[in-house]
């Protein structure tokens, strides 16, 4: 009986001790463990878990929390942050100071360096553009150590959601002393040293990344992993059959085939996402270049049978660039409107749709893109009377069409936010912005864009919902089509600490076994 | 022989080399380019990062380099994974792709061969049906839908192998459901292969000869049937040795196989000009080798052949 009894918790310690560990279907392969050479969400969940910037995004509403940072205050304009460090070190040991911290933003801006995101941080902080640009040298860049652990960065304007934006792996904190002793070779296993929850482990490229606890993270005590497992798969049916086979914890994508299916398990976890999925409209094109007849288009389709039937997802119609947030209230744009949508185009000198010209949807190769436009095509045909054809192009040819020559009429495409602020979006259509590939110009949005760069607060948002008014119910220079969704598979029975949440981030040290 | 081998060898060179010029040029003709995003970069990133790789050079002078590079087997670093070199990619990626490769080949060499056989021995008996009928089917069901079958079965109902992950895992029989996969499309086209020619050479004078002495008939197939029909199914095993080997991406994507297959796709798709190149030189090689190797077997197979 008592040999029964201590088998029986031998085997219970084996089952704990085996859900701490925990694996994740984690997309591409990781382009490199370097935070500062990082871009894309695979990336990002690795930095989660063997890094901490100053601050770390709260696993419900993503904004900031204290991380290398204990607390932070303001000046009263709201341009210069001081953060105060705690009392924290590498996993070598080695003290982790204010120091560290400007040397590590200032290889993130080094021109030299050429990070793809380098323009992020710089673009914000005062001095930062001149030092990326090579017009000024590194003295130029307003962050300084005031002492040891006292941290001061001057931005470029009042920047009040600064804190939340740092979360990003751009602003990451690297481990000079080790980058300096090792150069390129910092990120291989057997030199590692970072700061964050957990330590690399291994790093089997196309294969996986392992990573154990590092038992120096000034939080140890509330880390429940042991171990965390990054598989490198992109393959949606793959990540699916893995789940579905117990061998991944957690997957954020699932085949659109079975999503009848997915839809009723109870572990599969929908929630509206910092994103939207567009249309962008080559605004210098006749007749697109008349706001009645983009105005029509947008119009003529139903969005919410597009995300009922087609997508199937749980997507969230849009009619509005801007996802709604914390007090942001996105332009209330054009819903589905057949009758106005024919009398704009009839107004524009196209009644019925006679003699419209013949135009094209362009989006990169993909079966769902595809669905989509699809459907759009016989909205418009049934509705306004109009021919559209389709083009795909593979993914380099599209942004190369898309970005570069501009060749297109209308095409598919969609922004994720990089923090949880309007301007993300916003930013994105001003005259001759890197992202406004529809060539849209309004004085009266970049003017307002640009005051909203000097304020703060509520009268902030004021400009920017004013200038979505211009972007969506004036000019109508895109056409917003669904708010994104996240869409998780995670069995919230087995898992606590793990959170839908609207920028899909999921710090790793909150996630533990459920007792 | 050995200057014939010699030979060959040397005239690996120029066919690297125009293959080479070509593809260095070719891909650059595509649109788009290493550095492309949905967010564009902005200029003054990107003309840091074109002189970090040194893109800002004229082509010509790119070339030369990437040139003298190639001759010291330093293929550059590569511009999507930024830590990561090129060889150090395919050195990581090939030993995997060659140990899948060559045995999914053993596989369906040894087992296309067998049932090729049989089928010929007893044409048009019900053994012969089973083996065409598995045949087309292993040359019509593609990769993407025998992997899962299998690992549906095998792997997730009788969990008897693996259903994915490599030897770092599983040991030596995560080797064994992939290679499976892999080699049934050639196992059956080799099976068909070696039938027809079995056939042809059963009906041929000096098989009728060497009946007509009185040999026994297990002697015949042997010695002589054997010895001739292999001949198209050894010309057939040169694409498919470099085929197999590099071409196993799904196979590779199905069951999480670390090989050198996705790498090379995926360079394509993210214009990473120096992994392409890399693909494309060891995908050349390769083939050409293995070519170099058919022929040297040819002429253990047919006296007729010989090497000047």
């Amino acid at each position: 009986m008592k040999r029964t009894i201590f088998a029986l918790f031998a085997l219970l310690a084996v089952a704990a001790l085996g859900a701490q560990n925990f694996t994740i279907v984690n997309g591409t392969e990781p382009v490199s463990l370097d935070p500062h050479a990082v871009e894309g969400v695979p990336e990002h969940r690795i930095y989660m878990a063997l890094f901490e910037g100053l601050t770390v995004g709260d696993p419900r509403t993503n904004r900031a929390l204290p991380g290398i940072a204990e607390s932070w205050s303001f000046s009263a304009d709201y341009k210069t942050v001081t953060f105060k460090l705690r009392k924290a070190t590498w996993s070598d040991g080695v003290e982790i100071t204010a120091d560290t911290v400007v040397k590590s933003w200032l290889r993130k801006m080094d021109p030299k360096n050429a990070f793809q995101y380098a323009d992020f941080p710089a673009y914000y902080i005062a001095g930062g553009m001149d030092y990326l640009s090579g017009k000024a040298g590194r003295e130029a860049v307003k962050i300084r150590a005031v002492d040891k652990h006292t941290f001061e960065v001057q931005l470029v304007g009042p920047i009040p959601f600064f804190p939340d934006m740092i979360v990003h792996y751009a602003f990451a904190v690297v481990p000079m002393h080790s980058i300096e002793k090792h150069g390129n070779d910092w990120i291989k296993a057997q030199n590692w040293v970072s700061n964050g929850p957990f330590v690399l482990k291994e790093w089997k490229p196309q294969e996986r990344v392992v990573v154990v606890k590092n038992n120096r993270y000034w939080d140890a005590k509330n880390v429940a992993l042991r171990q965390i497992t990054f598989l490198a798969n992109d393959d949606v049916n793959v990540g699916y059959n893995l789940y579905k086979a117990g061998a991944a914890d957690w997957i954020d994508t699932v085949p659109l085939e079975l999503m009848s299916q997915i839809k009723l398990d109870k572990n599969f976890h929908v929630y509206p996402q910092y994103g939207t999925y567009y249309y962008i409209i080559n605004v210098t094109r006749k007749p697109l270049d008349d706001p009645r007849v983009r105005k029509a288009l947008a119009m003529a389709f139903d969005k919410k049978v597009l995300v009922e039937q087609v997508t199937q997802g749980g997507q969230v119609p849009a009619n509005s660039f801007v996802p709604p947030s914390t007090g942001y209230t996105p332009a209330k744009g054009y819903g589905f409107d057949p009758a106005t949508a024919q009398k704009l185009l009839a107004e524009a000198g196209y009644p019925g749709g006679r003699g419209f010209p013949t135009f094209a949807i362009l989006y990169n190769t993909s079966a769902s893109h595809k669905k989509i436009a699809e459907f759009v095509q016989a909205q418009w045909k049934a509705n306004l009377g109009i021919d559209v054809t389709l083009v795909n192009q593979e993914w380099g040819t599209y942004l190369n069409t898309r970005s570069q020559s501009h060749n297109f009429d209308i095409a598919r495409a969609g922004w994720i936010g990089d923090y949880l602020d309007p301007s993300t979006f916003s930013d994105m259509w001003v005259t001759g912005g890197t992202q406004n590939d529809g060539l849209y110009s309004n004085k009266r949005y970049d003017e307002l864009l640009e005051k909203s760069r000097t304020t703060s607060g509520a009268e902030r948002m004021k400009l920017l919902m004013d200038a979505e008014k211009i972007l969506i119910d004036e000019d109508m220079a895109i056409i917003p089509i669904y708010f994104y969704v996240t869409q998780n598979m995670i069995d919230l029975a087995k898992w606590d600490g793990w959170y839908p949440n609207p920028m899909n981030q999921h710090p790793w040290k909150y996630i533990r076994p459920k007792k | 022989m050995s200057r014939y081998f010699i030979r060959r060898v040397l005239s690996l060179i120029p066919t690297l080399f125009v293959i080479i010029t070509l593809s260095f040029f070719l891909i650059r003709l595509a649109p788009g380019g290493p550095f492309a995003r949905e967010k564009d970069v902005p200029e003054i990133i990107l003309q840091n990062l074109l002189k970090r790789y040194n893109m800002d050079q004229p082509l010509a002078q790119q070339y030369l380099r990437y040139l003298g590079d190639i001759l010291r087997w330093d293929l550059g670093p590569s511009f999507r994974y930024r830590d990561l070199s090129v060889n150090e990619i395919i050195d990581s990626g090939l030993p995997v792709s060659m140990l899948l490769g060559v045995t999914a080949l053993a596989m369906a060499v040894f087992s296309g061969i067998s049932v090729g056989i049989i089928s010929a021995l007893k044409q048009n008996k019900w053994p012969d049906y089973v083996a065409v009928s598995i045949a087309v089917i292993g040359i019509s069901v593609p990769l993407f839908v025998m992997g899962p079958v299998l690992q549906l079965f095998i792997g997730m109902r009788w969990k008897i192998l693996p259903m994915g992950q490599w030897i770092s895992i599983h040991g030596i029989k995560a080797i064994i459901l992939p290679a499976i996969t892999l080699s049934f499309p050639y196992f059956a086209y080799i099976a068909r292969l070696s039938r027809a020619s079995i056939l042809e050479v059963l009906r041929s004078d000096y098989i009728r000869t060497a009946r007509a002495k009185g040999l026994k008939e297990s002697d015949v197939v042997w010695r002589h049937v054997l010895k001739g029909a292999l001949l198209p199914v050894v010309t057939y095993l040169g694409p498919a040795f470099s085929g197999i080997i590099v071409g196993s991406v799904v196979v590779e994507t199905v069951f999480l196989v670390p090989g050198i297959g996705r790498p090379f796709i995926q360079s394509a798709i993210n214009r990473d000009y120096t992994l392409i190149m890399g693909s494309v030189i060891v995908y050349s090689a390769v083939l050409i080798l293995a070519n170099l190797v058919v022929d040297v077997i040819y002429g253990f197979l047919d006296p007729r052949i010989s090497y000047k």
